[in-house]
């Protein structure tokens, strides 16, 4: 037992000899959780996840041996968790509307029967190591949970139950260590957060994560395994675009961890996911999907647990073969929750009050993601996607620029973009991606061809738009040439026509890979005909003035991912007419 | 404990008092501090130690000395006393009555600070409010549980928008009307004033509690007022099931106290000296707003804060974009053309506008017509640009057609009388008639059947 020697804010110091720096204790009368961060001398730093209001010096402090887990078993999808694992339901059925401290609540539920398949490896003498798939139980309509031994255990299996219902704390099976002992194995284990969990080999990884968002798949893809940056100011929609990634992502696992922002945006997930489809597997979103919540008015230090609780519940499903993504809403928040802790510990600020050691640990939080050989010898990925929240918008502060060295994928929303509610404000400029040439191939095999050309033209017409644009706004339109002028209007059109993408309209809110080029297609086909036109003598106001262009700025909206054929249809009318100028202006010039 | 009294004040400086050789002392602890005269004050234990306890004194340490300052630990955090009598009267950031009527007695007491609200029992937020303004009304939504900041600057007529949307504010067919919780931090007296007759005026005051804190009052008060005030929101919310229409003004002046303590403090500053915890502090308060599962009531929250230089990245503004759902911004430019309520659209935002609006809300063709407005205005100011360049005799047809349109839409929709109170369905056909000076082919994000229905454009 030890004591309370000071309360100032979340870290509290204690004395009690032999505690170790990371363990777990619990603080006080209320018995409040906290994590050992420092010791000094005699003394224990303990940064404590709930507030510690009313705590007071001489309480009592109980070290648990362990570091801050998590337990990971089947039951964790269609949850919502606090940051440190705690389920916000039970938590809601134990102290009502409003969170109290110290309480107990397992992350797993003890009483419910899973129907465990064992696995067909599973039989007596069959030796086991870590990562090995004892069985199965199907967690959810959409998902079979593949229950696994945990990633240190080794030996021999001398007991194993048969197929049946079990609830988690039932013993599945019995090993036999080399040692000569023997381990119970359950259909749960539990893992510290702060390690990462061992897989066999990196795996390559060329297969696009699909978001049925436009300006994200086409423009600026992310890979399944990648690692992404969403940096805006406040207004830009962030939430926004982070959301529709858990909904239309074509992963496995969606995990969305908010992390310091606001419990409304929770409750819109949690209220609509159950009713939204997923357009990969038919299947309700929230099958596949779980929550972990430590929003901005929960306390501060239990934000820098949920990112490592979050990612840690994502390597679990990676390990069982599953492709995981993981949405944190915001990283910002993240970080100012260490630099909190920092700043009450005394540690020398560096940049903006954050402690030298942000970007590495920035850098070790990315470093979780990607696609791996698991130990049970599957394949599965975890794609990581963070939010930046910059002050004041302002990409060179600390957090957004540590971020963008790490990540390969940076989707930067603007703020004059949303402020003409041109959503998802991502702008084609400031963004980058280093996957483009490795999804091309996955392009070419599944939809066309064409796709990086059309691409590279596409964001070649749009940065030579902004150049003129520049030139415009110095001189006026009249010094553009006629080609000149159909770039303008061809990027207006690409922007309005294929970049906008809205999020509330049932059938632009996912947008299928294959919808994607030919909208894109039938954008830079229109304007190559234009240029072809123009080349030919037809003035550039004559191409303006055609009635085509409110036509296919409404396609995206009018035609639906499986009746493609309608494109063809408006491209004929367009053909056409283009025929009807071209012979026109072709007699004019031979006149002979 | 509670009726012992300590005189073992170690040092003060600031708002701070330190005491050595008091033991066992509850962190957030509500302190009363009493001088050689007997004047009374109050504080809050905010480090405690063993060896040393730090006291944060409300209404400051002027005239303490060590010698003669006498400290009580009540042993207990900051509560507030609850009643539903409390509508009609005035306190100060502390709960005491201001009005020189006698204090609150009641059985029901609340922790100030009070504790996070669980994310999932909160129900999301999509009961339309008609406040009578179009910008709000047509372009950036209020709804029923929503917290939604008014960012102003000093001089611009924030008050008097915000007298506006609290006499106007209603649901589309409900006639409950709002209980209003006024807390006023640091504000002058001649505002606090105008707030005061205009709730009387308008027949509103004994529907109000107000908590004040006027610029001449302890600044330190100024950090528990909103939590004080907020306290008997959730009380009437959630307890009394009534709609609560919270009015914070000015938040500028809580973040400006907040510094001051840290700085007292000693803790780190990040951006322009405020602490690190700046954005956890403000949050803490913003997110008692809301709508819970299974309670009748509601907590919309209107805080107004003015921008220092005007400036939006100021992190007092900014950080508050960033936990609020959305933003009205004020602009110096139209309040100096005479637009009243000078709100610059491009910037100003709410985020809950979407569930709240539409078809079985407003009108079917909301949401389309907000997002046109917007697309045109910003299209708008590109040729209001070019216009100021190369002159408004070159400019093209269309952009000509633009800068009438913005003209318009300036003098007619955003501008509107301080005492009109327009329905959303007036707010949208004016909307319509200001789209009808633009061509069909111009107006993208509105559809077809809307353009057939509502579009009245006479092909000039």
């Amino acid at each position: 037992m030890g004591e309370v020697i000071e309360i100032n804010g979340p870290i509290v110091t204690i004395r009690q000899p032999g505690i170790h720096n990371g363990e777990q204790v619990r603080i006080g009368e209320l018995g409040l959780i906290g994590e050992v961060i420092h010791l000094r001398e005699k003394n224990a730093l303990v940064q404590v996840y709930e507030s510690t209001e009313s705590l007071r010096p001489g309480e009592q402090v109980t070290g648990l041996g362990h570091p801050l887990s998590v337990e990971l078993g089947p039951g964790l999808l269609g949850q919502i968790f606090d940051g440190v694992q705690r389920p916000l339901n039970k938590i809601m059925q134990l102290s009502g509307t409003n969170i109290t401290r110290g309480l107990r609540v397992d992350a797993l539920d003890r009483d419910k029967k899973w129907h465990f398949i064992p696995h067909e490896t599973l039989a007596v003498g069959n030796p086991v190591r870590g990562g090995c798939i004892l069985g199965t139980v199907q967690e959810t309509e959409s998902i079979q949970h593949r229950i696994m031994s945990p990633p240190d255990c080794k030996g021999e299996i001398i007991e194993h139950a048969p197929e049946g219902d079990y609830t988690i704390e039932e013993i599945i099976a019995r090993v036999k260590t080399v040692s000569g002992s023997v381990t119970e194995l359950k259909m749960y284990h539990r893992w510290p957060v702060r390690i990462p969990r061992p897989y066999y080999s990196h795996a390559n990884t060329d297969e696009p994560l699909i978001t049925g968002q436009r300006i994200l798949d086409t423009f600026f893809p992310l890979v399944k395994g990648g690692k992404a940056a969403v940096p805006g100011p406040f207004g830009a929609g962030k939430t926004m675009v982070q959301q529709q990634i858990a909904r239309w992502a074509n992963a496995d696992i969606v995990l969305y961890v908010g992390c310091g922002e606001r419990g409304n945006e929770m409750v819109d997930i949690l209220q609509s996911f159950p009713k939204l489809k997923d357009p990969h597997s038919g299947r309700s979103l929230m099958e596949r999907t779980f929550l972990v919540a430590n929003t901005s008015n929960m306390p501060v230090v239990a934000r820098e647990a949920s990112i490592n609780v979050g990612v840690t519940m994502a390597e679990y499903y990676r390990d069982q073969g599953y492709d995981v993504v993981m949405v944190a809403d915001s990283t910002s928040r993240w970080a100012e929750a260490l630099r909190e802790v920092a700043g009450r510990l005394g540690q020398m600020p560096v940049e903006e009050g954050y402690p030298a050691y942000l970007a590495s640990r920035l850098a070790a939080f990315y470093e979780r993601a990607g696609k791996v050989n698991t130990l049970s010898g599957k394949q599965g990925s975890v794609s990581l996607i963070g939010a930046v929240s910059p002050p004041g918008g302002d990409f060179s502060e600390p957090v957004t620029s540590h971020t963008k060295e790490i990540i390969r994928t940076f989707w930067a929303l603007s703020k004059p973009l949303a402020d003409a509610r041109h959503y998802p404000s991502v702008s084609w400029l400031d963004s980058f991606t280093s996957y483009a040439e490795r999804v091309s191939q996955w392009w070419s095999d599944n939809v066309n061809p064409q796709w990086s050309t059309r691409r590279e033209q596409a964001l070649a017409l749009l940065s030579e738009s902004d150049e003129l644009e520049r030139i415009v706004n110095l001189v006026g339109p009249e010094a553009l040439s006629s080609a000149q002028r159909w770039v303008l209007e061809s990027s207006v059109l690409i922007k309005e026509a294929v970049l906008q993408q809205s999020a509330l309209d049932p059938v632009d809110s996912y947008c299928s890979p294959q919808k994607q080029f030919s909208l894109l297609e039938l954008m830079l086909r229109y304007h190559d005909a234009g240029v072809e036109l123009i080349n030919l003598g037809v003035p550039v106001e004559q191409l303006i003035e055609l009635p085509f262009s409110t036509e296919l700025k409404r396609l995206k909206s009018s035609v639906s991912n499986d009746d493609l054929q309608a494109f063809e249809t408006l491209a004929d009318k367009i053909r056409k007419k283009f025929d009807v100028m071209r012979a026109e202006y072709s007699q004019q010039r031979e006149p002979v | 404990m509670s009726d012992l009294e300590h005189r073992k004040v170690s040092s003060i400086h600031g708002a701070l008092m330190f005491l050595k050789g008091v033991k066992n002392v509850a962190y957030g602890d509500r302190v009363v501090i009493r001088n050689k005269q007997g004047g009374r004050r109050n504080g809050q234990v905010i480090k405690s130690s063993a060896e040393v306890v730090l006291v944060q004194v409300f209404e400051g340490t002027d005239n303490l000395d060590l010698e003669n300052t006498w400290v009580r630990f009540l042993d207990e955090p900051f509560e507030l006393s609850l009643s539903p009598d409390m509508l009609g009267r005035n306190f100060n950031g502390i709960g005491e009555p201001r009005d020189g009527r006698p204090p609150i007695i009641s059985s029901i007491q609340r922790n100030v600070n009070g504790s996070p609200v669980n994310p999932a029992a909160r129900s999301y937020p999509r009961e339309f409010i008609q406040t009578g303004i179009s910008t709000i009304d047509g372009l950036n939504s209020l709804v029923r549980g929503q917290k939604l900041p008014i960012f102003s600057g000093s001089g611009l007529p924030h008050n008097k928008l915000v007298a506006q949307i609290v006499r106007q504010a209603k649901l589309t067919g409900d006639s409950t009307n709002f209980v209003i919780v006024f807390a006023a931090i640091g504000v002058s007296h001649s505002d606090a004033r105008f707030f005061e007759q205009e709730f009387e005026s308008s027949g509103v005051l004994r529907n109000v509690v107000m908590f004040m804190n006027l610029a001449n009052d302890p600044p330190m008060e100024r950090l528990i007022l909103p939590r004080t005030a907020l306290t008997a929101a959730e009380y009437l919310a959630f307890e009394q099931d009534h709609h609560v229409l919270v009015v914070i003004t000015d938040m500028t002046n809580y973040a400006e106290a907040l510094r001051e303590i840290a700085t007292e403090k000693g803790d780190v500053p990040s951006r322009k000296g405020y602490p690190g915890y700046l954005y956890s502090d403000l949050a803490e308060i913003y997110e008692r707003a809301g709508r819970l599962h299974d309670h009748h009531g509601s907590i919309t929250m209107i805080p107004v804060l003015s921008m220092p230089s005007d400036d939006i990245t100021h992190p007092i503004p900014d950080l508050t974009g960033y936990i609020t759902e959305g933003q009205i911004v004020l602009s110096r430019e139209l309040h100096s053309k005479s637009v009243y309520p000078p709100v610059n659209v491009p910037p100003s935002l709410s985020r809950l506008m979407k569930d709240g609006i539409g078809k079985d809300d407003t009108r079917e063709d909301h949401p389309r017509v907000a997002s046109q407005l917007y697309a045109a205005y910003s299209r708008a100011m590109d040729s209001r640009n070019l216009a100021s360049i190369i002159g408004a005799e070159e400019l093209s047809g269309r952009d000509r057609q633009y800068l009438e349109f913005a003209r318009r839409f300036e003098s007619d929709f955003v501008n509107q009388g301080s005492n009109e109170d327009r329905s959303i369905i007036e707010t949208l056909d004016l909307a319509w008639e200001l789209l009808s000076l633009l061509p069909p082919a111009a107006l993208s994000r509105v559809s077809d059947e809307d353009l057939q229905k509502y579009h009245n454009w006479d092909g000039s």
